[in-house]
């Protein structure tokens, strides 16, 4: 016989040493588990955040080993949620590692049938021709009545409610200067 | 939101707070056990429900008429607050006499303008003193504060602006009359308004009993005054209507009557739904406003600087705004540095005009029409999430180019393979010339920056690892692209390159090479430029001069940054602080918690009550104080009243707390600002099923709305057709999904949470259409028909309306088709129109008629086959429910 399997081990008496009275804690807890340490306790940093979905602002605790985010958890410090977060704020740790997120530029030609690669700074000097050349093609200089509007109707904009201050601030600025108006955000909607 | 917790009472309608606001919610659990009601006014029965006192099931559309029935039930019964009315409000106020209601009119104001289908508001102007060299006008409020027509108004949907002020008024001379007894006061034109609006009248539009309805009258008005305060809170359930922002102005007005606006427990809690939509607004991408709420300039009424600075606010006004001359001067010097000269009116002149509207959803139409070439989705998904997803998809295949920055590989940038128009065969892939540049952005955690949420609390989140592969922050991106663009014009001498290569641009990089977004939110703050602080950072929005002395990228923003402190990134633990947390981010204005907080104390500057004591007036140091920033100036006592016609800050009494409104007191009639009435008169949706019981004006005759063949509407209330879509259908989001999906719907803890799309349908509307739980359905509206998953269930009641049943089906929005996303569905948009509120253009999407039969939807042509049956059964045409005045004939 095993010497380990004495009788103290018999699952019952184990629960009732344990006072794990449903067994669903310590009593039935495998060698593997108890060798476990949550990722919180083994990252190398600690980065305050917040919640990127609803707008109550949960504070968020990110943690960072090697270089990658292994756990997101409420923040405590936070007087808004209390270390308090919702499915979606619980999951966003997710929405950083998902096997399904897109981290490559992708290229679709007119007429296309499939994607194809393309490196990003050839995307963006793409960019560039088309933003330059539609802002020509839909420029206006004045209305009918000669009354200046010094403006482009080539070009438009809708842009999430996930934006950060700064960026929303340089996509205005930049589509202002440009005479692009028809800038919009989920804020409409 | 924390504040929530010291309420007595939460009236929680045009929100699913518990299960959409979810950590929100713990201070309404927190109020409620302290001893609070909670009441949930909603068409659905939902977890806010359930954790509420009491649910009150409402016809989605008809909330006017229940909140209208409060404020004629405290008038009558004389329950509003009096000290505070008469002090704080515009009760007293004299409106002058050319104004006519809607209760003499059927159903419209005076002014309306049958042409245009907007009103002239100058007939709801107050009456003014008749002294004083300015005062010949007679009105103010009216053409003498800045002619401008309410259509031209709606087209920059200049609503908008008000997201930090009240609009300009010539001055603040007007007349009162404090006995609330003159006829032409706006306490009796409100008595007289709301009259019909009963507690039977209630029962007839809204489904609520009047048991029920008196139920919420005596828990919000016992639990209103010196003692307690009421909160209202709100959501997208508001504000999505064609009379929406008139949804909002209703809780208002009970607001004030009860003396909630200012104190602690009280207000109306605006639940914003997305981490930075606030800070989307207050920093706009929006096409009509300009940071802080500066009304962009539109061609015709600001074609001179000069004019935009006398529109914008008037000098002569009470209050903060008097002083936007110095905002707009501020704003132009952070864009455009040594070019913004006095000389050139601080290039002005660079900024482009609007003519007309031009929101997402004209664009949208424009582009259909093919009219734009360039569209950037910036983390947003329209295909999935904008009202008329088949309208969406159709216009970005008419696109020249599309460039879409998201984390997944949502249904817009896929349209070209598998939209549901290629089914239908109305797209093929070989003849769709879009060109697609997909970007991955970076995700939250992966570059830093301020998200301002739904309390205007901006908090920093610190960048923790770097963007993987080719993902980017926008900051980053747009940064390159603006230096792009600035290099490849650099020769050029056309002077309309003149505003980019002007363009302040250099931004510092930090120590991992990217552009600095610190740098940025000190831009927003803004700085001295010259004089004796030259260089330094602005402590807040009073620095800000109109000589081009300062700059500031977004007033209202403008303290964050004071002293070199990026106060965004406080973060002293809520357990050691009290709980206002004013040290926890920061909050705009001034961080300032609560706004209006001056009316937390009475007249002479004492606290109402010891248990709701918020800011008051200390004699000792004669300085204002308490437990918040105070929204006052900070020097000026109780008993201090200006010389009349004092504009500015300085022309606020010691007793007008509403230090952004024009004359200092919080309106409960609006005599300008509001485009479709001075007061809130309930209408029917575009497309409802039910007469409007009240006026034969059945919809809101300013709304906005497109009648084009591919935005077509069903038959209202008794036309003939109106059977043939005989359900009222609403559209909500679950916990654990977010909008579109583009951050859901790729995540396999939520998508397997909530795989799949259904319908909520009461067992009666099951019993009568043959809907079984768990089968399939298939939901038909003039626009379209989309199948979803039967859920059989009590938490939709049928409401009897008008002596008739009413059944209303529920619709969570989350799904697309497409092939990406870990679950996909049909979309709920898909059923949607496009008709807009005509004060900030949004959408009705919370009200639609539908029918709904068992079975699924059929695939391909033959799916047109179902809509176009619909629509010849109903005999729908292109001006089917989109007549705007149906006074006379009661259409
Ligand atoms: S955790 Fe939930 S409640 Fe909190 S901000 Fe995120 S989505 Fe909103």
């Amino acid at each position: 016989m095993d010497p380990k399997r004495t009788f103290l081990s018999w699952p019952v008496v184990r629960q009732v040493r344990a006072g794990d009275l449903l067994a669903r804690g310590p009593a039935v807890t495998s060698e593997k588990t108890r060798s476990l340490q949550p990722r919180t306790a083994t990252a190398d940093r600690v980065v305050q955040s917040v919640c990127p979905y609803c707008a109550v602002g949960c504070g968020q605790r990110v943690f960072v080993k090697d270089e990658r985010v292994v756990q997101i958890e409420g923040d405590p410090d936070s007087p808004v949620s209390r270390g308090r977060l919702c499915p979606k704020g619980s999951a966003s740790e997710q929405l950083v590692n998902s096997p399904g997120r897109q981290t490559k530029v992708l290229y679709r030609r007119p007429h296309g049938t499939s994607w194809e690669p393309l490196d990003r700074e050839t995307a963006i000097d793409m960019i560039v021709d088309r933003f330059i050349e539609s802002r020509r093609n839909g420029w206006q200089d004045t209305d009918e009545h000669g009354r200046p509007l010094r403006r482009t109707m080539g070009i438009a904009s809708l842009g999430g409610a996930t934006l950060d201050n700064e960026e929303n601030y340089l996509i205005k600025k930049l589509f202002t200067a440009a005479g692009a108006i028809q800038i919009e955000n989920q804020a409409r909607i | 939101m924390q504040d929530l917790a010291n309420a007595d009472c939460i009236i929680i309608q045009g929100s699913n707070m518990a299960e959409c606001h979810p950590v929100g919610y713990q201070w309404v659990t927190e109020a409620r056990l302290k001893g609070a009601k909670v009441i949930h006014i909603d068409p659905r029965f939902t977890r806010t429900s359930a954790t509420a006192d009491k649910h009150v099931p409402i016809r989605a559309g008809s909330d006017v008429v229940f909140l209208g029935a409060l404020i004629n039930h405290i008038l009558a019964n004389d329950l509003y607050f009096k000290e505070y009315v008469v002090a704080y409000t515009n009760a007293a106020t004299i409106v002058g006499n050319e104004f006519k209601d809607t209760e003499d009119l059927d159903g419209l104001f005076s002014g309306y303008d049958e042409e245009l289908g907007n009103y002239d508001p100058s007939s709801w102007a107050y009456a003014t003193e008749g002294e004083g060299p300015d005062a010949s006008p007679g009105t103010i409020g009216g053409p003498a504060a800045g002619h401008e027509h309410g259509h031209s108004k709606s087209e920059r949907s200049a609503g908008d602006e008000h997201g930090s002020g009240g609009p300009a008024l010539e001055h603040a001379r007007v007349k009162r009359d404090e006995t609330l007894q003159d006829p032409h006061t706006v306490f009796q034109i409100l008595k007289r308004h709301y009259a019909r609006y009963t507690p039977e009248m209630v029962a007839d539009v809204c489904g609520v009993s009047v048991d029920d309805f008196h139920y919420v009258a005596r828990a919000l008005t016992e639990n209103s005054g010196r003692d307690r305060t009421s909160a209202f809170c709100y959501a997208v359930g508001w504000t999505q209507h064609t009379l929406g922002a008139q949804f909002i102005r209703t809780a208002a007005i009970i607001q004030l009557l009860l003396g909630n606006m200012g104190r602690p427990g009280g207000g109306i809690m605006a639940l914003r739904g997305h981490a930075s939509i606030q800070g989307s607004t207050d920093i706009p991408t929006l096409y009509n406003i300009l940071p802080g709420y500066l009304a962009m300039p539109m061609v015709g009424n600001h074609d001179t600087w000069d004019d935009y600075v006398a529109a914008i606010a008037n000098k002569a006004q009470k209050g903060f705004w008097a002083n936007a001359d110095a905002y707009a001067v501020s704003l132009l010097k952070a864009w455009w540095g040594d070019a913004a000269t006095k000389e050139n009116n601080w290039a002005y002149d660079y900024l482009p005009r609007l003519s007309g509207a031009h929101g997402t959803y004209q664009t949208t139409m424009a582009m259909k029409d093919g009219e734009v070439e360039g569209y950037f989705l910036l983390g947003q998904n329209p295909a999935v999430g904008s009202a008329h997803g088949r309208m969406q998809r159709l216009a970005l295949a008419e696109l020249k180019w599309l460039v879409v920055r998201d984390l997944n590989m949502i249904e817009s940038a896929t349209f070209w393979k598998d939209a549901p128009e290629i089914a239908t065969g109305e797209l093929e892939t070989e003849k769709i010339g879009t060109e697609v540049f997909f970007l991955p952005p970076a995700s939250h955690v992966e570059k830093a920056g301020s998200f301002t949420q739904t309390q205007r609390l901006l908090q920093w989140r610190h960048k923790a690892v770097n963007p993987p592969g080719d993902c980017q922050s926008e900051l980053g991106f747009f940064f390159e692209l603006g230096k792009r663009i600035r290099e490849r014009l650099a020769d050029s001498d056309d002077p309309r390159d003149r505003p980019l290569l002007d363009l302040t641009w250099d931004y510092p990089l930090n120590e991992d090479g990217e552009i600095s977004g610190e740098a940025v939110l000190q831009e927003i703050n803004g700085r001295h430029l010259s004089g004796e602080r030259a260089g330094e950072l602005a402590d807040m929005y009073t620095d800000l001069k109109a000589d081009g002395s300062t700059s500031s990228g977004c007033w209202i923003y403008s303290g964050v940054y004071a002293k070199g402190v990026n106060r965004a990134a406080n973060r002293k633990p809520g357990r050691e602080q009290s709980p206002v947390a004013q040290e926890w981010g920061w909050a705009w204005p001034d961080n300032r918690r609560i706004l209006y907080n001056r009316a937390s104390a009475d007249p002479e500057g004492k606290p109402w009550s010891e248990r709701k004591k918020y800011v008051w007036w200390d004699e000792e140091n004669q300085t204002w104080t308490g437990l918040d920033t105070p929204d006052f100036v900070k020097t000026t006592a109780p008993s201090y009243r200006p010389e009349p016609g004092t504009g500015g800050p300085a022309g606020l009494a010691g007793d007008d707390p509403f230090v952004m409104m024009a004359d200092g007191k919080g309106w409960l009639f609006a005599p300008k600002g509001m485009l479709d009435g001075p007061l809130p008169t309930h209408y029917e949706p575009q497309e409802s099923p039910v007469q409007n019981p009240l006026y034969r004006q059945q919809s809101n005759p300013a709304r906005r709305v497109f009648p084009r063949k591919d935005n077509l509407w069903s038959p209202s209330g008794t036309a003939p057709g109106s059977e043939v879509y005989p359900f009222v259908f609403t559209t909500y989001r679950l916990t654990e999904h977010h909008t579109a999906g583009g951050m859901s719907r790729w995540l396999p803890y939520l998508a397997e949470l909530q795989p799949e799309f259904f319908c909520e349908v009461s067992p009666e509307l099951a019993e009568e259409r043959g809907l079984v739980n768990g089968g399939w359905a298939t939901i038909v509206s003039a626009r379209s028909a989309i199948e979803a998953r039967v859920l059989v269930t009590e938490r939709m009641t049928p409401l009897v309306i008008s002596g008739r049943t009413l059944h209303q089906v529920g619709l969570p929005y989350h799904w697309g088709v497409g092939k990406e996303a870990l679950v996909s569905g049909d979309s709920a948009n898909d059923l949607l129109g496009v008709a807009l509120d005509p004060n900030v253009q949004i959408q009705e999407s919370k009200a639609g008629s539908c029918d709904i039969q068992p079975g699924r939807r059929p695939e391909g042509e033959a799916l047109l086959r179902l809509v176009h049956e619909y629509q010849s059964r109903a005999g729908v045409t292109v001006e089917t429910s989109n007549q705007l005045k149906t006074t006379e004939d009661g259409t």
